[in-house]
């Protein structure tokens, strides 16, 4: 079964770890500056928002890479950069809504989340639960719940 | 190694900036951070210096694991000459701030020297200049914060700063990062606006590597994780309701300083504690906003609060009805029951104001307190003041704040610390102070190691260098009795040992209400090198404690300055617990002094500087 990463921003407090956790799962070195998930303060309204790709199943990135360096990768339903393919073009980042694939300088290439092949460092090492990696189908399952748990008690 | 093993040297006399090389030998004996920056001090400037000349410098100073995954690894320390109290300072912050100076590629940055011209400090990775303040010089902490941003169209980065307090010359001036992050005591950002540096702009992507053991680190982050997440002060209380789960714990121990420590506890504790900014208005909202983690830390004690908007303090002042940094314990208790002001709104907004002008708001909130039993005693009055100033009056908290960090009117008197102003009004006595810093929120005699702790902390009353309110109330790591001085000499030194350690790692102290040596061992062990045991750093610990006492004492400071106002030692505390108790601090100096290896005038002996490599 599918699984996708699941946000639930009220849960966040802004720590970091997740920026940590990912770029130490591809590089070996904390550096949130090249992380693919990224936390937003909103400072003066003391929100905090891990923001990161969707993995859309008609990915734009995909769609609009020239040179087919963004393949599919069915079996975990993520779509990942082939990096002896991309020559750092930058269209897919146009292309993208979401401005969740980036040019990174220090390597030439896009880069973006692939779920660590299926066990996101990312939601392993959130603290408070505010990302999880769960079955695909459930976050709006869990929205739905959320409401419907808001509906009065039912009058006997 | 963990280290970057460089250090960028800014002389702003000559307006220059130089890489050079970490002293590796004395990051193995002293760490990082409060350690490793008290060396280069201690190395590199005259005790005697005059605080405030050029010849003072200024150490911004990351630990090894700042920045590094480990749990609560934000911190970085401004290590300097205090103006306040005359002893070696070392002010400790958390927030973004520490670890983007760790990601630009650099341990510390020491500053000496006095520029020309207001400047600020510019750090893009490798890459440091020195540029003219212009505008920034004369604005708020706030807006140069968001002005440097703009300025240098680097929106991700993170600003260390002073505001009007430290421009003009308050001796507990804070430097602030990150908007409401502080290095907040012993007047570290007076020594920055003396300096004329407005602030330091810092943007780092070169991330920290070289960990010694990267697996074991990790097993070892993970594990101390775990420990946090399952204590019940750091997996929930703190959490929940900040460090402002203390206000009512402290207040039935009877050992919260009132109305200028005159009385030990708060009839309106109640209305400025955690629970009380949990409290829901009318309208559904409540003080607290939400929590705020600094970087990397799993315990999110930080505190994000919105003043009701229709409070007077700040109906018609739309900037102050955003969320900001809310109340802390310590904050809330100075400019709270030590003010004996009881509205949380009230204090909220004195806090904003201290943060947006960069004062520490325990100096601050005590040395108004104690203007205040002066007004009450007759020794100053409103041709003084210019206005009434009563305890229990947010409306002269407020004026006096304002006044503070402007300098002007009695805010010059303020801004004095309330050693120098009291003794200016010649009434000494009332100024709540050891070596010229005022008290943090504990009252010595309902907790009798605190009395100890503050008399010999080298930074002046402080509840940071030995927290044995731990022991004494919360009983971590063991129970003690707070009323009985039995034991508490070995209980402050063991504190203070591993607190220097803690303070020179990366990591914050708060974890210690989980985590022992077995915990922070590992993975310091595991980031920096084998040699760093549990022995080896209690002994470094006990070494950076005696760095500093020799610095102190060659600065002019004796045993005599070992002690704490005579309202502590002979006025009994009223009410509560401690009711009828004075601290007994007789009783604990002369052992802590033999355990220390010191002589019974204070100064470390010969046996004692090489036993610690010294």
């Amino acid at each position: 079964m599918a699984k996708a990463l699941h946000i639930t921003v009220e849960k966040c407090t802004g720590c970091l770890q997740c920026e940590m956790a990912c770029s130490y799962e591809k590089e070996q070195v904390f550096n949130p500056s090249h992380s693919m998930i990224r936390v937003f303060h909103f400072h003066d309204e003391g929100r905090y928002v891990p923001y990161t790709c969707t993995q859309c199943a008609e990915a734009w990135c995909m769609q609009a890479c020239p040179v087919d360096a963004i393949k599919l990768d069915a079996t975990l339903d993520r779509k990942v950069v082939v990096n002896a393919s991309c020559v750092g073009c930058k269209v897919c980042t146009i292309a993208c809504p979401f401005g969740t694939i980036n040019y990174q300088p220090h390597t030439g290439k896009v880069a973006k989340c692939d779920l660590c092949g299926g066990d996101p460092a990312c939601a392993k090492f959130c603290p408070t639960g505010a990302i999880s990696f769960v079955d695909a189908d459930i976050p709006g399952y869990l929205k739905m719940k959320a409401w419907a748990a808001k509906t009065s008690p039912q009058v006997a | 190694m963990a280290w970057t093993k460089k250090i960028l040297r800014v002389n702003l006399t000559q307006g220059k900036v130089a890489s050079e090389a970490l002293n590796m030998d004395w990051a193995r004996k002293y760490l990082g951070q409060r350690g490793l920056a008290s060396k280069y001090l201690t190395e590199e400037v005259d005790p005697k210096v005059d605080a405030l000349s050029p010849g003072n410098k200024l150490i911004f100073a990351t630990g090894p694991l700042t920045g590094t995954m480990a749990s609560t690894a934000a911190r970085f320390s401004v290590i300097t000459k205090s103006p306040l109290t005359g002893t070696i300072a070392c002010s400790n912050s958390g927030g973004y701030f520490g670890a983007e100076l760790k990601y630009a590629g650099w341990d510390m940055i020491i500053l000496e020297g006095k520029s020309p011209k207001p400047v600020v400090l510019i750090i893009e990775n490798d890459k440091a200049r020195l540029e003219p303040a212009n505008e920034l010089w004369g604005k708020s902490v706030w807006e140069a914060d968001a002005g440097i941003k703009q300025r240098f169209q680097s929106p991700e980065m993170k600003v260390a700063g002073i505001g009007g307090a430290g421009e003009n010359g308050v001796l507990f001036a804070a430097i602030v990062n990150d908007l409401h992050r502080a290095a907040g005591r012993s007047g570290v950002g007076t020594v920055m606006g003396s300096k004329n540096l407005k602030a330091i702009g810092v943007r780092g992507t070169l991330g920290v590597g070289n960990i010694h053991n990267p697996a074991k680190f990790m097993e070892a982050v993970g594990a101390g994780k775990a420990v946090l997440k399952a204590n019940a002060v750091t997996g929930q209380g703190l959490p929940t309701y900040g460090t402002q789960v203390l206000m009512n714990v402290i207040n039935e121990s009877g050992a919260l300083p009132t109305r200028n420590f005159k009385e030990v506890q708060f009839e309106s504790a109640g209305k400025i504690s955690g629970e009380a900014m949990h409290a829901k208005r009318p309208d559904g909202s409540a003080n607290l906003l939400t929590t705020q983690a600094c970087f990397g830390c799993t315990i999110a004690c930080g505190r994000v609060s919105k003043i009701d908007p229709t409070h007077y303090t700040v109906k018609d002042k739309p900037q102050y009805q955003k969320a900001s940094g809310g109340l802390e314990y310590e904050n809330a208790w100075s400019l709270g029951a030590d003010t004996g002001v009881g509205d949380l709104e009230a204090i909220t907004f004195v806090n904003f104001l201290c943060n947006e002008h960069g004062m520490d708001p325990i100096t601050f909130g005590a040395t108004v307190a104690a203007a205040m039993e002066m007004y009450e005693a007759g020794a100053i009055t409103d041709k003084d003041t210019g206005f009434p100033l009563k305890f229990g009056s947010a409306e002269a908290l407020i004026k006096c704040a304002e006044l503070t960090a402007k300098g002007e009117g009695f805010g010059k008197m303020l801004g004095l610390g309330s050693k120098r102003m009291c003794e200016k009004y010649k009434r000494p006595e009332m100024s709540m102070t050891v070596k010229g810093q005022e008290f943090p929120a504990y009252d010595a005699r309902g907790i009798q190691g605190m009395g100890l702790s503050y008399a010999t902390s080298n930074r002046g009353a402080c509840h940071l260098r030995g927290y044995t309110v731990s022991s004494e109330i919360l009983g971590i790591p063991v129970k003690t009795d707070p009323l009985s001085t039995e034991g508490k000499a070995p209980l402050v030194k063991a504190f203070q040992d591993a607190t220097a350690v803690v303070d020179s790692s990366g990591l914050c102290l708060f974890t210690t209400f989980a985590w022992g040596m077995n915990e922070i061992q590992p993975q310091i062990q595991a980031a920096c090198g084998e040699e760093f045991t549990v022995d080896y750093l209690m002994t470094l610990g006990e070494r950076v404690w005696n760095l500093e006492r020799r610095f102190n004492n060659a600065a002019g400071l004796t045993a005599k300055d070992d002690t704490l106002p005579q309202r502590l030692l002979k006025e009994a505390a009223k009410t509560g617990p401690a009711k009828g108790k004075v601290n007994e601090l007789g009783k604990m100096l002369p052992q802590y002094y033999e355990l220390r290896g010191w002589s019974s005038d204070g100064v470390p002996t010969k046996d004692t500087l090489q036993r610690l490599g010294l």
